[in-house]
């Protein structure tokens, strides 16, 4: 049985997800056609959000991702600080704009979504806060990637980075709820007993979910191997200067 | 007391600038590194002061025994020359500054704010620092930038006083110290070669 | 170990140092707000212990970048980092000589800057006392923000946009104990949020801070 850790090396990992690319590509692309078609023309309205509940469809998913995204980022930060595999380093590198990018659907379709429903494009809640507060985690995170110029002093101090902001930004979850205890609904798929989705809209949900989430692999291994070539030609030319 | 130095390399930036070196100092010595610019004199002493890791090899003694003394003196201009002492003293927990003062002809300069020195008194100040860190390896790097000839003496002899105790010292420089018992060792040989294969690999390089 | 701490306060405070300067920022905010918001007494007061907040952070942001880069600049880190000084303790007493640079200023004044924004009497204690127990977190915060930073071109910017987003929990905590302490509401639990923050903080960040210092200086 093969390590996981063979993976680690960049050759491996652009040879591996070449072959993969493809067909993570085209599933991402059918899972979310599928799950948007679905989810848009053969749900019946809600009976007091009307239509407008259908963008739970981009919204959710995206929220999903946004948040895993970063959690995806720390363990590749960790990876990387503990095993220093300059893959997973890069992998954190690469995702984090995927990540920022969700959070920022997230954050757009949900004001288009509270428009009609709260009658406010935004509102101080604890929710859209947070995700507020995570975006700002992810700007500083990449800007930090851009300002530094040696990849392994960037990736050592984005690291550190990452897991410090983990931690605040979980302090700043729980900060913020205290501060307001806000309108947003409760997580759409708890199980919460009372007010619950039905089955109807949670089968289209759970396609596009998963058609995000593919999306999101390939996205970051497209990216990742960008970032490793990226990498790769710095070398080569730090080793022409050396002659 | 020895420092032995074995299979060292040193990367700047990322890149290896030179691979293994070897030397060692035995108490009472000098060894002065020469190499033309940029070959990484600076990278080795950095390394051997522990304020770099090294790529490879070994380091025999404990960065605890250096003084290192860069490019830049870590000098405060709105505090005294005394009080610049005196705080590395304490940070070094040695306390007495008379020795190091009186060392760099510093005395009659010891009120006076470190801003209003000249490039070469700032330097004097600079050295002075390693005889109040009372550790026995200096690693000193471009010690006589700005220093004119009198002082260049001044830091001979301070160089010899601290062998004559048991001292030893690693430097890079380019003018002749009047130090004829230190050893020269030239770097230039050791520099990093590419890898000869294209080993596409865990570490890029 | 107390020699730097003096060495830092001393420089602090010697021509150049900055000393007053967030001071001086935080009276500035304060005399702003009425301009921007109107003179209505009884507006600032509900809005006061949030821009007395808001203020003292942006002062105490301020001065963040001094921290680590005049010692880069002219060697000491180098030469600090040689010493027989762990990197923890470092950093740990490069946090203390800010916060008692700038941190305690700030506390010291707030009573005073509250005056001109109508803060409610009942709020004088809580503003204080959170203000105080607040800042060094804000310190130490800031230091590993500068240690992130250090040695970056115009790293001033980038720091802000790093440390911000670590200050939120300290703010809302800080923020909304000055506010019902002004409204005459019980603020225990807001308070021990703080102080949890705060000692939290002082007790783990230093590690993280010395780590990405050692990053920096190799």
């Amino acid at each position: 049985m093969a390590s996981i850790w063979e993976y680690a090396n960049p050759k491996k990992f652009i040879q591996t997800t070449d072959r993969l690319l493809p067909w993570m590509s085209v599933l991402a692309a059918v899972t979310l056609v599928v799950g948007l078609i679905w989810g848009f023309f053969f749900t019946p309205d809600d009976f007091r959000q009307g239509s407008t509940v259908k963008i739970i469809y981009l919204h959710v998913p995206a929220a999903l991702m946004a948040i895993n995204a970063w959690l995806m980022m720390l363990v590749a930060s960790l990876v990387w600080i503990i095993r220093r595999h300059h893959v997973s380093a890069l992998a954190a590198r690469a995702a984090a704009p995927v990540g920022a990018v969700m959070t920022v659907i997230a954050l757009a379709t949900g004001a288009i979504w509270g428009q009609p429903m709260w009658g406010t494009w935004w509102a101080w809640d604890p929710r859209l806060t947070s995700f507020l507060i995570l975006f700002l985690f992810y700007l500083g995170y990449m800007a930090l990637w851009a300002a530094i110029e040696n990849d392994d002093t960037a990736a050592d101090l984005t690291s550190v980075l990452c897991l410090v902001g983990s931690v605040f930004a979980l302090l700043s979850r729980y900060a913020v709820n205290f501060w307001n205890q806000g309108l947003h609904q409760g997580a759409s798929l708890s199980v919460a007993p009372g007010e619950r989705i039905s089955m109807v809209y949670k089968l289209p949900l759970y396609v596009s979910m998963t058609g995000f989430a593919l999306l999101f692999i390939a996205l970051v291994f497209l990216r990742t191997q960008t970032e490793i070539r990226g990498r790769r030609m710095r070398a080569l030319l730090a080793r022409e200067r050396m002659g | 007391m020895e420092l032995n130095v074995t299979g060292l390399s040193v990367a700047r930036g990322g890149i290896p600038v030179l691979e293994g070196l070897d030397f060692s100092l035995r108490a009472g010595e000098a060894l002065i590194l020469r190499g033309p610019n940029g070959v990484g004199k600076t990278t080795v002493l950095r390394t051997v002061a522990g304020l770099q890791p090294p790529l490879a090899g070994k380091i025999g003694l404990e960065r605890e025994a250096m003084a290192y003394a860069g490019h830049a003196d870590g000098i405060k201009t709105t505090l005294t020359v005394r009080e610049n002492l005196e705080f590395w003293a304490a940070v070094f927990g040695t306390g007495d500054i008379a020795a190091a003062l009186a060392a760099f002809d510093l005395i009659p300069l010891a009120e006076r704010a470190a801003g209003a020195l000249s490039a070469g008194q700032k330097r004097r100040l600079g050295l002075a620092r390693m005889v109040v860190t009372g550790r026995p390896v200096w690693v000193l790097d471009e010690p006589t930038v700005s220093l004119d000839a009198g002082a260049v003496a001044l830091f001979a002899q301070a160089v010899r006083a601290h062998l004559a105790g048991g001292g030893m010292a690693l430097m890079a420089t380019h003018i002749d110290l009047g130090l004829t018992e230190a050893r020269v060792l030239d770097v230039a040989p050791y520099r990093a070669k590419a890898p000869a294969h294209d080993d596409f690999d865990g570490s890029f390089l | 170990m107390k020699a730097l701490l003096v060495r830092d306060i001393r420089l602090a405070v010697r021509a150049g140092g900055g000393f007053g300067l967030g001071l001086a920022f935080f009276l500035i905010v304060v005399v702003l707000v009425p301009f921007g918001v109107g003179p209505d007494n009884g507006v600032l007061a509900v809005i006061a212990p949030g821009i007395l907040w808001v203020g003292a952070l942006l002062s105490c942001l301020l001065s963040l970048d001094r921290i680590f880069a005049l010692d880069w600049e002219d060697g000491s880190l180098d030469l600090l980092a040689t010493a027989p000084l762990p990197m923890e303790t470092l950093v740990t007493l490069k946090a203390v000589a800010h916060w008692l640079s700038t941190g305690v200023p700030l506390v010291l004044a707030s009573p005073l800057f509250a005056l001109l924004l109508s803060l409610p009497a009942a709020g004088y204690g809580p503003l204080a006392l959170s203000l105080a127990l607040g800042t060094p977190a804000l310190s130490v915060i800031g230091t590993f923000g500068a240690a992130l930073t250090v040695g970056l071109k115009r790293g001033g910017l980038l720091l802000s946009l790093l440390v911000l987003p670590l200050y939120m929990p300290t703010l809302i905590f800080g923020a909304e104990v000055a506010r019902r302490g002004a409204q005459g509401l019980e603020f225990g639990v807001p308070l021990a949020m703080l102080a949890g923050i705060t000692f939290g903080t002082i007790a783990l960040l230093p590690f993280a801070s010395a780590a990405v210092l050692r990053v920096n200086l190799r």
